[in-house]
């Protein structure tokens, strides 16, 4: 096992699109293996996706767990489904609805966080690297790491979907009106 | 980005005020370019028909190079121009870990009741935005504020209820960041 170079951007490599998996075998899971340990070498993360370390394949790690565990033992309750450990290769967002801004920071954008929308809740259909296929539903906080993480396999940063905090305000008060 | 590199070179904080017009953001970068100055972080906003920029700019020349660098612009726009050697560093933001939005009647002493309610209860204030909203007639005060809870969030729940109390419409928010 290895931990595996991030990349950090500007590095373009980071904006291209990562295609299929389509052999199921032992190195995509050795190479799964040391994406979780990079993932779990490197700073506190609810996620990393295989184009971060520059494979460019579609396979994300999301697990919220940790997370949620640490928000806990301080008393904070963050809204969110919890899958445990997800390991998704050629993940596919089946279903999405509603839409609630939050803040994202990104292990390939070091030093700047902002505000993101994204859908509340999703349907998710993914195979696992035995190539098995299965259907997660999954909402807030492990929602929005699903769709960070499934972003990167199109060469999209947090940084292509920032809303100002005055925008986010107005579509609040807009709301309540 | 950087073609600044030496030793010597210095952050300066660039404050410009002047009535809004087209082309002050682009023709006063243009010049701070072409004197070979860097842009750290920025803040430029309208306020009340005026523009307003606050720079961190580097620059290894000195105070009155750089002065000089914007001079003719500043001039041809009627932009005045304040610069402060500062002691600054990139790449060390803290990062907020809760959002609380405040709208109320505006009323005197509104901003000062809030952000002196919210330091007594340890919170370190890193933005800060407000605008008057509403109509002369019944002007609406509205203030976002981000910030670092240095005592955590109980204080600061209980010092927000108090404001809710007065009047004053309040939403907290705990800013859970993600990273991946
Ligand atoms: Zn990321």
């Amino acid at each position: 096992m290895s931990v595996l170079e991030v990349l950090t951007y500007p590095d373009v490599r980071l904006k291209k699109r990562s295609e299929e998996v389509s052999q199921f075998d032992d190195d995509l899971r050795q190479f799964v293996a040391d994406l979780q340990e990079t993932m779990d070498g490197g700073p506190p993360s609810v996620g990393i996706a295989a184009p971060q370390v520059n494979r460019f394949q579609r396979i994300v790690i999301v697990d919220v767990s940790g997370m949620l565990a640490q928000a806990k033992q301080r008393k904070r309750r963050i809204k969110s489904s919890n899958n445990g450990r997800l390991c998704l290769v050629n993940p596919k967002i089946t279903r999405a609805e509603g839409q609630v801004s939050g803040r994202e920071g990104c292990l390939s954008v070091p030093d700047y966080t902002g505000n993101v929308l994204r859908a509340s809740r999703i349907t998710l259909f993914a195979q696992n690297t035995e190539g098995e296929a299965r259907e997660y539903e999954c909402s807030g906080f492990e929602a929005r790491a699903v769709q960070h993480e499934l972003d990167h396999l199109d060469g999209l940063l947090f940084l292509d979907r920032l809303v100002s905090s005055n925008e986010l305000f107005r579509r609040q008060v807009y709301k309540l009106t | 980005m950087n073609p600044v590199s030496s030793v010597s070179s210095q952050w300066y904080m660039l404050t410009v005020i002047g009535n809004d017009q087209p082309g002050i953001v682009a023709r006063l970068t243009a010049a701070l370019f072409q004197a070979g100055v860097n842009l750290g972080e920025t803040s430029m906003i309208r306020l009340g028909g005026n523009f307003t920029i606050m720079m961190m700019v580097q620059s290894n020349n000195g105070m009155d190079k750089l002065q000089s660098a914007i001079a003719d612009t500043a001039e041809s726009l009627s932009l005045r121009v304040h610069i402060d050697p500062i002691e600054a560093h990139l790449h060390s933001h803290l990062m907020p870990d809760v959002e609380i939005t405040v709208y109320g009647a505006d009323r005197a002493g509104i901003v000062a009741e809030v952000t002196g309610a919210l330091f007594d209860a340890g919170l370190n204030i890193l933005d800060l935005n407000s605008d008057v909203a509403g109509t002369e007639a019944k002007p609406v005060y509205i203030m976002i504020i981000e910030g670092h809870a240095t005592r955590g969030m109980e204080p600061l729940e209980q010092a927000l209820s108090k404001l809710k109390n007065r009047g004053i419409e309040v939403t907290f928010t705990p800013i859970d960041t993600l990273m991946g």
